[in-house]
């Protein structure tokens, strides 16, 4: 069986894009990802794409770059869909399907005005759920509210404690200087920041941002012959969790159901993990997700983001160091391009050196996509440095 | 309390039509599996747990507020919820009627019929005087 080898990796440095298209946005981080690798355009026989351009977006895009493709999936999963790509580009790689993988990501959300958070989405009529709950106003912020008003209730999460997510993300971001946001911040400034929808403050949800990124993966002939440091995913496991007709439990994302079959692919335990990429769209997302991959106990989530735990250098699980999604980018609204790029900078030694974490040779990246407090799609995807 | 938040019309579909028919007539309906006799919701002609035919049932729309969020970064504020109906089923729904700020999980609620902006009757929640 050919084994995937992550070779190439590229974060768009916008993050505003007025001047730009879409599909520039995705071909610019296409072809800096090849660049990455040493790979060219022609190279690429498998695309993997997801995004907001309905009625055959990724034939389109592949014409759009003159792509010759015998292998491309256009999964679309919201948030963690470039997670669920590379986990897919993976398994087309060794099942022969594809030798050299491109996944793209890009979008320009800023530039469009779009109140991501707060504004009510246009949304699809024909999704059955639609009808039974668009009216009713659920607009991100506050699905994700009603996740950590719950999470409080349930356990007694405090919103300093969720504060410290931000804190900590803030903390790396100083040292991106293609962050959004570059501002150190405090648990004070985080909780004193005005509320968004009870009990998310401004400073609990992430930034929008126009940009993209890209991944490339290739064969292991092929990667062995390139020059970059080489990256392995060796776990991978995806889910999709809803309502379940009704018994939903807003504590519980379905990254409880995708971690276990990451791990037990990998053989490897939660302390083996040098550095954590994981999607925060929301400061209480991290919290629940920290206690679904199984990096503490359920309910313990608050305890452990607290007091710089996350923060490289000083807690048990260096997190986000390019700033993550609430300081750095969420280019597209959707944060799993940006979770990846940032575990393979880790596992490379390429992160910034003030962040980097020492003999990073295991790494993971998750994301959600959709809400969490409805339904949603989960990605883990665990590395290696080879 | 400030001005209510105007609700937009529902999408409607012919899976939809004989519930928000009801609800134009005052009657709030649940959906009860005729072969399990598990509650779900939002509502399917089959049930999500064994796949059995369904059939709506009257409820008295009581129930319990499982979570809630305000939101505030808006003209009118409004409170986003999932309720727990006395059925079982948590909904997704408005409460209304209230003092935002005197919100609690777990409080006591019941059924409230507002009208969206095309007149269909939307099954809300309010909080039930006087319970906790």
């Amino acid at each position: 069986m050919a084994e995937a080898f992550i070779v190439g990796a590229f974060e768009h440095p916008t993050r505003k894009a007025t001047d730009k298209s879409v599909g520039q946005l995705h071909a610019e981080s296409a072809l800096g990802a090849l660049a990455d690798a040493g790979l060219s355009l022609s190279d690429v026989d498998g695309y993997f794409w997801s995004g907001v351009m309905p009625n055959l977006g990724i034939v389109s895009l592949s014409d759009y770059m003159n792509l010759k493709l015998r292998y491309f999936d256009s999964s679309d999963v919201g948030g963690a869909s470039p997670i669920v790509h590379v986990s897919h580009a993976v398994e087309a790689i060794r099942k022969g399907k594809c030798d050299v993988a491109l996944v793209t990501l890009a979008g320009r959300p800023r530039s469009e005005g779009q109140a991501t958070g707060t504004g009510a989405r246009a949304g699809n009529a024909l999704q059955p759920d639609s009808p039974w709950e668009s009216s009713f106003g659920p607009v991100t912020s506050n699905v994700y509210g009603m996740c950590a008003m719950r999470h409080m209730h349930d356990y007694g999460t405090t919103s300093e404690q969720l504060a410290w997510v931000k804190v900590a993300a803030s903390h790396h971001a100083q040292h991106n200087p293609a962050a959004l946001l570059r501002d150190v911040v405090t648990v004070e400034e985080v909780v004193n920041s005005p509320i968004v929808s009870d009990p998310l403050h401004r400073l609990d949800c992430c930034v929008i941002t126009d940009g993209g990124g890209a991944l490339v993966l290739a064969r292991e002939e092929i990667a062995r012959k390139l020059s970059r440091p080489l990256v392995r995913p060796i776990g991978m496991g995806e889910a999709i969790m809803g309502q379940d007709g009704g018994r939903i439990d807003l504590t519980v994302s379905a990254g409880s159901r995708s971690a276990p079959v990451a791990f037990e692919q990998a053989g490897l335990a939660r302390t083996d993990i040098k550095y954590a990429s994981i999607y925060d769209s929301f400061t209480i997302t991290v919290v629940i997700e920290v206690e679904d991959l199984g990096f503490c106990a359920k309910g313990a989530g608050g305890r452990f983001v607290a007091d710089g735990n996350l923060i490289s250098g000083v807690g048990k699980l260096p997190w986000n160091t390019d700033g993550g999604g609430l300081c750095n980018n969420h280019p597209a609204n959707r944060g799993g391009m940006t979770k990846i790029i940032e575990a393979v900078r880790q596992l490379r030694g390429e992160a910034h050196p003030a962040v980097q974490v020492r003999h990073c040779d295991l790494a993971l990246a998750h994301g959600t996509g959709g809400l969490l407090g409805a339904r949603h799609s989960a990605a883990t995807l665990i590395m290696e440095r080879v | 309390m400030a001005d209510a938040r105007i609700i937009p019309a529902p999408n409607q579909n012919p899976e939809t039509e004989p519930y928000y028919r009801a609800f134009g007539e005052g009657r709030f309906l649940v959906p009860v599996c005729l072969a399990c006799g598990k509650a779900h919701w939002y509502p399917r002609f089959f049930c999500p747990y064994c796949g059995g035919k369904t059939e709506p049932r009257e409820s008295r729309g009581e129930g319990t507020i499982y979570s809630y969020s305000i939101m505030r970064r808006v003209e009118r504020p409004f409170a986003l919820a999932y309720v727990e109906l006395a059925e079982g089923p948590r909904m997704m729904t408005n409460l209304v009627d209230c003092d935002f700020d005197a919100l609690a999980i777990g409080q006591k609620v019941r059924l409230a019929f507002k009208p969206a902006a095309d007149g269909t009757a939307m099954p809300c929640f309010t909080p039930v005087p006087g319970e906790r």
